[in-house]
């Protein structure tokens, strides 16, 4: 047994030895699941993104140019594979860096594997505060539910000046319940305790929401906010409306997917949630990478796509922050870490980034109202008390 | 709680109850005929639902290139008669692959083929259309009406009323006809009832084929009134529609109706009372209750011989 771990580990570090000049990026994502397109927005990003390194020769690093790889595991839209995809990109493929997994379900899991082996990964999508927590070696690249919740309480607060809210979530999956107590706390200490009138949930893969909304309706609520991901959205909206309920209804970013004005029709339009960027409207750099993506792939970039755009762009820096690699991965490594936590600042296609509070930055949100064409509109930006507004 | 509150959640009731009467149809029927429960049921459910979209979405496409120009009422019907007789052929086949070879074997056996198929089913279609949901082509422009308060959509009155139709059309066809005759006279005694010239494989043909017609029906019709569909959909509500059968009294076709429609109004009015999360909790503790004061259902039988259709 001894002799075949040695003779694993001499092959493993002539495998590293002999790769000197390549620098390996691991990518884990939902490429099948439920989630898929999750998946899916991650890889072609990455390639775009690759494309780019490729044109420029390669990536330079303390002087040495240096080819660059992607090794792609799939995590099946679940916690255990997502585990094992990272686990093998350390251990078997050697990556320098792990990209994703994005969604929180599985980031959480495997942000705790790449911490204890000391790899550096960051996850683009992820709200979920445990993803980062205590983990040095994990960082991301949106925002967090703790920030996110406030957000949509403020905005509609301002916006339509309402005092009573009703909530709907999932109350069997971990986003939508921990940002719907996050965005009943922000209500009530800026409206007064019992200011939430209606605090619905359900169970995951639920379909008739009938009884809870009759009670929302009731309740006299000015608008109804719901945290769910976009297959639930259309039946939630859809069901509210055949019930007469005419008010607002508000969401986050787990709506923003391209998918969403397919399911849900007409019933969806005029609708604002939150979320990390919106592709109508958009300019600069955003746009540059939207038109690329849409003209590769066939469709507008949801934000997945454009947040592991600046994940991978925040590890480009980090590589070049460490300055020189040795070769030795367990060292290098570590560098790319420190690297990172040199970033301060990082002006992406999503916002300007701030990682002056450690591994997760801090950022505008955008307000997006679902235009009458289904498109994703931009509508406001909120903004961090530390962050000035552009 | 006022009268609006309370009329509102009986409509709401009234449908969610529908389906699980439907489904519950299935269970009911074979178990009668066959003493088993058909586990895939709930799957078959699902993939009726799927056929309905891709007879739907062809009809649709037919009409809007002016090959076939048809209303969508017509498009509706035509959908439905199509997706049931598929489905049908769809549970002829899972009898004939998966339960007639079984037909002597230990009833354990033919229950995991049942679930087996069903995961067969769930697999496919996820391998055939991929994890994205779907959404059922709105066929019927949903209009709301308001009555007194409570609102009722045109979408609800069409299930509600086709379920309560198929329903007694379904009880009329086998108190009243040669082929219901035999089907309780076999549900009274499968062994001894064939030696006497019923058509044993033609009699559990046909429980199956309307067993899974119902299913397809139940499938368009939820497809109508929640658009979104994925390949898991029919593995927590069939369990849902096989507690509706042994609470209707295990192959009593009126306790099946009745049990669905009584698990529908215990959900509603569960979560309409209580917090919504202790939901299911509440609602399947007072089914236990029930059953335990009711163990063989409200019309079922203590003995297996004497189960009637």
């Amino acid at each position: 047994m001894k002799r075949i771990l040695v003779g694993i580990m001499a092959w493993l570090l002539a495998l590293s030895a002999q790769a000197s000049d390549v620098i390996k990026i691991g990518i884990d994502a939902s490429m099948t699941g439920d989630k898929s397109k999750v998946g899916e927005g991650t890889r072609y990003a990455a390639q775009l993104w690759l494309e780019d390194i490729k044109k420029a020769g390669g990536l330079k690093v303390g002087g040495k140019t240096y080819q660059v790889e992607l090794a792609v595991e799939d995590s099946e839209s679940k916690a255990e594979s997502a585990v094992k995809a990272a686990t093998k990109l350390i251990t078997e493929d050697g990556v320098l860096f792990i990209v994703g997994p994005q969604a929180s379900v599985e980031a959480v899991p495997a942000g705790e594997v790449a911490n204890n082996q000391a790899t550096p990964l960051i996850s683009a999508w992820s709200t979920n505060p445990n993803a980062t927590l205590n983990r040095p070696y994990v960082f991301r690249a949106c925002f967090l539910d703790p920030f996110q919740g406030p957000v949509v309480a403020g905005f509609v607060a301002k916006h339509y000046g309402f005092k009573k809210a009703a909530v709907l979530y999932d109350v069997a999956s971990d986003y939508p319940k921990g940002l719907a107590e996050n965005f009943k706390a922000a209500w009530e200490s800026r409206n007064g305790a019992g200011s939430v009138v209606a605090y619905e949930s359900f169970s995951t893969n639920d379909k008739d929401f009938s009884s809870q909304l009759t009670k929302i309706i009731k309740s006299g609520a000015d608008f109804l906010f719901t945290p769910q991901y976009y297959a639930e959205v259309p039946l939630i909206v859809q069901q509210a409306h055949e019930l007469g309920f005419k008010k607002p209804i508000v969401g986050s970013d787990s709506w923003g997917s391209a998918e969403l004005t397919k399911l849900c029709g007409k019933d969806c339009n005029g609708l604002m949630f939150s979320t990390h960027y919106a592709a109508a409207g958009a300019k600069g750099k955003t746009k540059e990478f939207i038109d690329r993506y849409n003209k590769e792939f066939g469709y507008v970039p949801d934000d997945v796509g454009a947040l592991t755009w600046d994940a991978l762009g925040l590890v480009q820096t980090a590589i070049q922050n460490c300055g020189k690699l040795t070769g030795d991965i367990k060292a290098d490594r570590t560098c790319v870490r420190d690297g990172m936590s040199k970033i301060r600042q990082f002006d992406g296609i999503t916002g300007k980034m701030n990682f002056s509070k450690g591994n997760d930055p801090e950022k505008c949100a955008v307000i997006v109202r679902i235009s009458d064409k289904g498109e994703f509109e931009f509508f406001d930006s909120i903004c961090p008390d530390s962050m000035a507004k552009n | 709680m006022g009268l609006t509150f309370f009329l509102q959640n009986v409509v709401n009731a009234l449908q969610w109850g529908s389906f699980y009467g439907l489904i519950a149809l299935g269970y009911s029927m074979v178990y009668s005929i066959l003493m088993l429960f058909n586990f895939a049921h709930g799957d078959i459910f699902m993939t009726g639902s799927y056929i309905g979209v891709g007879v739907a979405a062809g009809l649709v496409a037919l009409s809007q290139y002016g090959a076939l120009p048809l209303p969508n009422w017509i498009v509706l019907a035509l959908t439905v008669l199509i997706s049931v007789v598929l489905t049908a052929f769809l549970g002829v086949a899972v009898e004939r692959i998966g339960y007639r070879p079984l037909r002597h074997a230990p009833r354990a056996s033919a229950a995991i083929t049942g679930l087996m198929i069903g995961i067969i089913l769930e697999t496919g279609n996820l391998i055939l259309l991929g994890a994205r949901r779907i959404k059922f082509p709105s066929l019927i422009e949903p209009v709301s009406f308001e009555l007194g308060g409570v609102y009722i959509t045109n979408k609800k009155i069409l299930i509600v009323g086709l379920s309560l139709a198929l329903m007694l059309l379904l009880h009329l066809f086998i108190q009243r006809t040669k082929w219901g005759m035999a089907m309780r006279a076999m549900a009274f005694d499968y062994v001894v009832v064939p030696l006497m010239g019923v058509p044993h494989n033609r009699i559990t043909v046909l429980t199956f084929a309307i067993g899974s017609g119902l299913a397809a029906v139940a499938g368009i019709f939820f497809g109508i009134a929640y658009p979104v569909l994925d390949p898991n959909m029919g593995i927590l509500f069939g369990w849902k529609a096989f507690v509706a059968a042994i609470l209707g009294g295990r192959g009593s076709v009126l306790g099946a109706c009745l049990a669905g429609f009584l698990l529908g109004t215990i959900e509603v009015f569960v979560a309409t009372i209580f917090p919504s999360t202790l939901r299911d909790l509440i609602a399947y503790s007072l089914i236990l209750l029930i059953l335990v004061f009711r163990p063989h259902g409200f019309f079922g039988e203590a003995y297996s011989a004497q189960l009637r259709l």
